[in-house]
C-alpha cells in the first residue's frame, strides 16, 4: 500500500505541477471562487474529510482490538462522511457548471482553467468514491470474518492519503484563485 | 481493561492532531483573504499544507511508528521526485512573456 501511495502522491504532484505551469504561463487565469458558496463549501468538505480520518483511526484501532461491532460503526461512519464529501464536491461542480465553466471554456479567461480544475478535483473525487466502495467492501467482509484487521488498516492508509491530497488541493486550486 | 475497551481511547489520543489540522485549514482560509502577493501567499500556503500533510503522514498514517527504513526509503524519494518537477517553472515564465527559447 505504501508503494501505491507513493506512486499516487507523485501522480497528484505531477498534476499540481502541471496546473502551476499552466497558471503561471497564463496572463488571464480566472479567479472565480467566492467565499459563499465555494470557499464555505470547501471548508465544510475539509472538516468532513479530516473528521472521516479520525473515524477511520477509530475503525483501525477497534479492528486491531477485535471489537467488530465498534470497528463496523466507525467504518460506516467513515463511509457516510465520504459520501457527504462526494455530495458536496458534486454540488460545487454543479455550481461552476451554472456559472458556465466547462472542461475547455469559461466566461472569465484562460480556457485551461476548467481542464486543470476538473482533472485534479475529478481525480480526487474518483479516489474518494473508490475509497467509499473499498471501505464498504472491507466493512462487510470484516463483519463476516472474511477480512482481518490488517485489511482495515491498509484501507485506512489509503483513506488518510485521500485526506492528505485534499490538504494540497484546497490551497493551490481554491485559495489561490479567490474572487475579490 | 480489555483490548476492546481500550480501543475507544484512540479518538482522544488523536484529537489534538485533528484540531491542529482543522486549525491549519482555517488559518489557510484566513491568510488567503489577507493582502499578500500571489507568490508570498503561495509560499505561506505551501508551508502550511506541507506541515498538515506531515502531521497526517506521521500520526494518522502511523509512519512515525513504522520501521525507520520505511521512512528513509519513502520520504526522500518522494521529495526528490517532486523537487525534480520544479524544472518546469522557467519555461512557464518564458511562455507568459511569449519569449522564444533563445532569450
Amino acid at each position: 500500500m505504501w508503494l501505491f501511495i507513493i506512486s499516487d502522491a507523485i501522480t497528484f504532484g505531477a498534476l499540481l505541477f502541471g496546473y502551476g505551469y499552466l497558471r503561471t504561463a497564463s496572463s488571464d487565469w480566472p479567479t472565480p471562487f467566492k467565499f459563499n458558496p465555494s470557499i464555505l463549501n470547501v471548508m465544510i468538505m475539509t472538516v468532513v474529510l479530516i473528521t472521516s480520518s479520525l473515524t477511520m483511526l477509530g475503525a483501525v484501532d477497534s479492528a486491531k482490538a477485535g471489537d467488530k461491532g465498534k470497528a463496523g460503526r466507525f467504518l460506516w461512519s467513515t463511509i457516510l462522511l465520504g459520501i457527504v464529501f462526494a455530495g458536496l464536491h458534486i454540488r460545487e461542480w454543479f455550481g461552476l457548471f451554472d456559472d458556465g465553466v466547462r472542461l475547455f471554456q469559461n466566461p472569465w479567461g484562460s480556457p485551461l482553467f476548467g481542464a486543470t480544475f476538473f482533472s485534479i478535483t475529478g481525480l480526487h473525487l474518483l479516489h474518494v468514491i473508490s475509497g467509499v466502495v473499498a471501505l464498504g467492501v472491507i466493512a462487510r467482509g470484516f463483519a463476516k470474518g472474511r477480512f482481518t484487521a490488517g485489511h482495515v488498516e491498509t484501507t485506512g492508509l489509503y483513506w488518510h492519503f485521500v485526506d492528505l491530497v485534499w490538504m494540497f488541493v484546497v490551497p493551490l486550486i481554491y485559495l489561490l484563485n479567490l474572487s475579490r | 481493561m480489555t483490548a476492546a475497551a481500550k480501543s475507544g481511547n484512540v479518538i482522544a489520543k488523536y484529537l489534538p492532531v485533528y484540531f491542529v489540522l482543522l486549525g491549519i485549514a482555517g488559518l489557510e482560509v484566513f491568510l488567503a483573504y489577507q493582502n499578500f502577493s500571489t507568490v508570498t501567499l503561495l509560499v505561506i500556503l505551501l508551508v502550511l499544507a506541507v506541515s498538515g500533510a506531515a502531521l497526517a503522514v506521521m500520526y494518522f498514517m502511523h509512519l512515525m511508528y513504522e520501521r525507520r527504513s520505511l521512512f528513509l526509503s519513502l520520504i526522500p524519494a518522494v521529495i526528490f521526485v517532486l523537487l525534480m518537477m520544479n524544472m518546469i517553472w522557467s519555461d512557464s515564465f518564458r511562455l507568459l512573456h511569449l519569449r522564444p527559447f533563445a532569450h
